[in-house]
């Protein structure tokens, strides 16, 4: 028997369903790439596409490289600008990096895009021995990073940040939204080292453009603030925290959000910062395992330090192979909706 | 280089340069009492011919933009490739007394940043080819006329990677990209044919859109005729000259010896052994 115990779909499930699910409705499976805009949401097409156009004009020695995946990153639109600086590499993710990294030797900056699962587990050491360990200047900018796909495992880059932390000399950076994907892009192309970038594609919400904001690489930036929580997060998870903050000032609850984009290298000069002003819970949100990610890279970085909250938590996916599903359902499911995180938040207050 | 070895009166001959490569390499092994000495003394009259007929470079200015590009996909034939750069000059003679200790400039297996003249960091088997892929993109991109070279061996065949690059520089065309490839039949666990086997080699580097050759790789007449046939072809496509080579070769006691990846050669054998290489060199 597999490890995920009996066969539990078809009639057997829809007689029973999840407890956690009661009275939701049964939604359709979310495209290959679903917008993770809510309904009415404002959103911005293709804003890594585009800011890579626009950093290409004036560099020249940019390139765009794929397997086989330029529409599904947004990197096509770049394609579609400079047909001549577009190298189509075909299925093969290991050459993709490998030849990234040859064309990196020869003075160009490739921004190489695939999905993040392929990135982090099928190409790792082609990454680290091809690219990191010469200290090139390749750009790793992959969708679907996380919880963004309702295909399951195999598509699903629970761990992508884990796997890239533990690589030495590479920046690892989760924006969270259009605004921050387009300066982001703007920032690792005049960062001269390989970076790995997680990407939202299509149409992404725009959130980060009514506070004031600018991605600045290394850096945290302290959103809002708040007397009774501290919530420190990354990538599409920092969205949620600020939504999840108007749904607990409801409840009288003061809700701070610390958005870390770059992840590596940390900057905990601003964690220790925000997290030492006593009193508050902090919790970390992250598009990711439990394992590996910000949250045990920000517990880490407090217990070095001798900085103790009043108490510490995390918001994230299990360490498991998730299901596939509709995305709302899913993170509903795992806990990284605003509504399930509002309430992981209350329950630890 | 080419030319300048070409017109210099008493020029060493290429036949003079892999005895010195094989003998650089040994004295090598002798410092460190280990190497993959038999590899690299089956591939020195690849080198030679590599670094005293084919390629462009100048010694001293290891990064000069127009060379040809040479990458070590094999990180463990270092010792091979450094007694190479040694005889081109562009690491000094006195440095191989420090191979493989401390702080060396020429540690066990070849990283780029160690050591001049070694373009990449290999090691990690099968992902040269993919580096020459992207390095023969770039120099078209630069409209440079250079050539990159991959020295692989036969055990890098097994990779998946290699067949990728191999795929996509037959897609590409790379006519500025020529594969070496060192047959020497022993992996790790034993005899190539018996670990994965990889022939028919010829005909599936063609049917991936490869101008292949096979040839005799310690017969430097041969392959200076191989090289020249690489550079010299007109079509749009990769190509690679498949080398097959006797491990342990010039020193008789060593090629008769047990093969193994990790040839075992005593302390006090390293001496015997260059004497042997130079006894073969005077016959």
């Amino acid at each position: 028997m597999s490890k995920r115990g009996p066969w539990r779909g078809g009639a057997a499930l829809a007689q029973q369903p999840r407890a956690e699910d009661s009275g939701r409705p049964r939604l359709t499976t979310s495209a290959m790439i679903a917008s993770l805009a809510a309904e009415g949401q404002r959103t911005s097409p293709a804003p890594f596409g585009r800011a890579l156009v626009e950093a290409a004009k004036s560099r020249p020695e940019i390139v765009g490289m794929t397997a086989d995946l330029s529409k599904y990153t947004d990197l096509h639109v770049f394609a579609k600008e400079y047909p001549e600086r577009f190298y189509q590499m075909g299925m093969a993710e290991q050459l993709l990096m490998l030849a990234a990294a040859g064309l990196a030797h020869e003075g160009f900056v490739p921004f190489v895009t695939t999905y993040a699962v392929f990135a982090s587990r099928r190409t790792y050491d082609f990454i680290s021995q091809g690219i990191a360990e010469e200290g090139l200047n390749v750009k790793v900018c992959c969708a679907l990073p996380g919880l963004t796909t309702g295909y399951g495992p195999s598509h699903q880059a629970t761990e992508d940040i884990a796997i890239f932390r533990a690589m030495p000399d590479l920046t690892v950076v989760d924006p969270c939204d259009a605004l921050d994907i387009e300066q982001a892009t703007h920032a690792i192309a005049a960062h001269d080292g390989p970076v790995y970038m997680r990407l939202l594609r299509g149409n992404v919400p725009l959130v980060l453009d009514e506070y004031d904001y600018r991605f600045e690489l290394g850096q945290a930036k302290l959103i809002r603030d708040g007397a009774d929580v501290l919530v420190v997060s990354s990538g599409f998870m920092t969205m949620r925290a600020l939504e999840t903050a108007k749904l607990l000032a409801a409840d009288r609850v003061d809700v701070a959000v610390l958005h870390v984009p770059t992840i590596k290298p940390l900057d905990e000069g601003a964690i220790l910062r925000e997290a030492g002003r006593g009193g508050r819970l902090v919790i970390v949100a992250e598009n990711h395992s439990v394992i590996g990610g910000l949250g045990e890279a920000v517990a880490g970085t407090l217990l070095r330090a001798g900085v103790a909250p009043r108490r510490f938590g995390q918001v994230a996916l299990p360490d498991a192979f998730l299901d596939a599903g509709a995305l709302p359902t899913l993170h509903d499911r795992y806990g990284i909706s605003a509504k399930a995180m509002a309430e992981t938040i209350k329950r630890q207050l | 280089m080419q030319g300048l070895t070409k017109t210099l009166a008493n020029a060493p001959s290429l036949d003079d340069r892999a005895w010195r490569i094989r003998r650089n390499a040994l004295r090598m092994g002798e410092v460190q009492g280990q190497g993959y000495i038999a590899q690299a003394l089956g591939v020195a009259d690849v080198l030679a011919v590599s670094y005293f007929h084919a390629l462009n470079y100048r010694p001293e200015e290891p990064y000069w933009e127009d060379r040809d590009r040479f990458l070590l996909s094999i990180g463990h034939y270092a010792i091979a490739l450094y007694a190479a750069l040694i005889e081109a000059g562009i690491v000094p003679e006195a440095e191989l007394e420090t191979y493989g200790t401390d702080d060396s400039r020429l540690p066990m297996s070849g990283m780029a940043s160690y050591t001049p003249g070694m373009e990449i960091s290999g090691g990690s088997l099968g992902i040269g080819l993919g580096i020459a892929v992207g390095i023969g993109l770039g120099l078209k991109r630069k409209s440079s006329r250079s050539f990159v070279y991959n020295l692989m061996s036969d055990g890098e065949l097994n990779e998946g990677p290699t067949w990728e690059a191999a795929m996509s520089a037959g897609h590409w065309g790379l006519d500025n990209l020529i594969c070496l490839v060192d047959v020497n039949r022993m992996q790790a666990d034993g005899p190539s044919t018996s670990v994965l086997n990889f022939e028919p080699l010829p005909a599936k580097w063609e049917a991936f859109g490869w101008h292949a050759q096979r040839v005799d790789g310690n017969d430097i007449a041969t392959l200076v005729r191989a090289f020249d046939a690489a550079r010299q072809l007109a079509e749009p496509k990769p190509r690679v000259v498949i080398c097959d080579t006797k491990m342990a070769k010039g020193v008789p006691f060593l090629e008769t010896r047990d093969k193994s990846h990790f040839l075992r050669v005593e302390q006090h054998e390293w001496a015997l052994a260059i004497d042997a290489l130079d006894a073969g060199r005077m016959s």
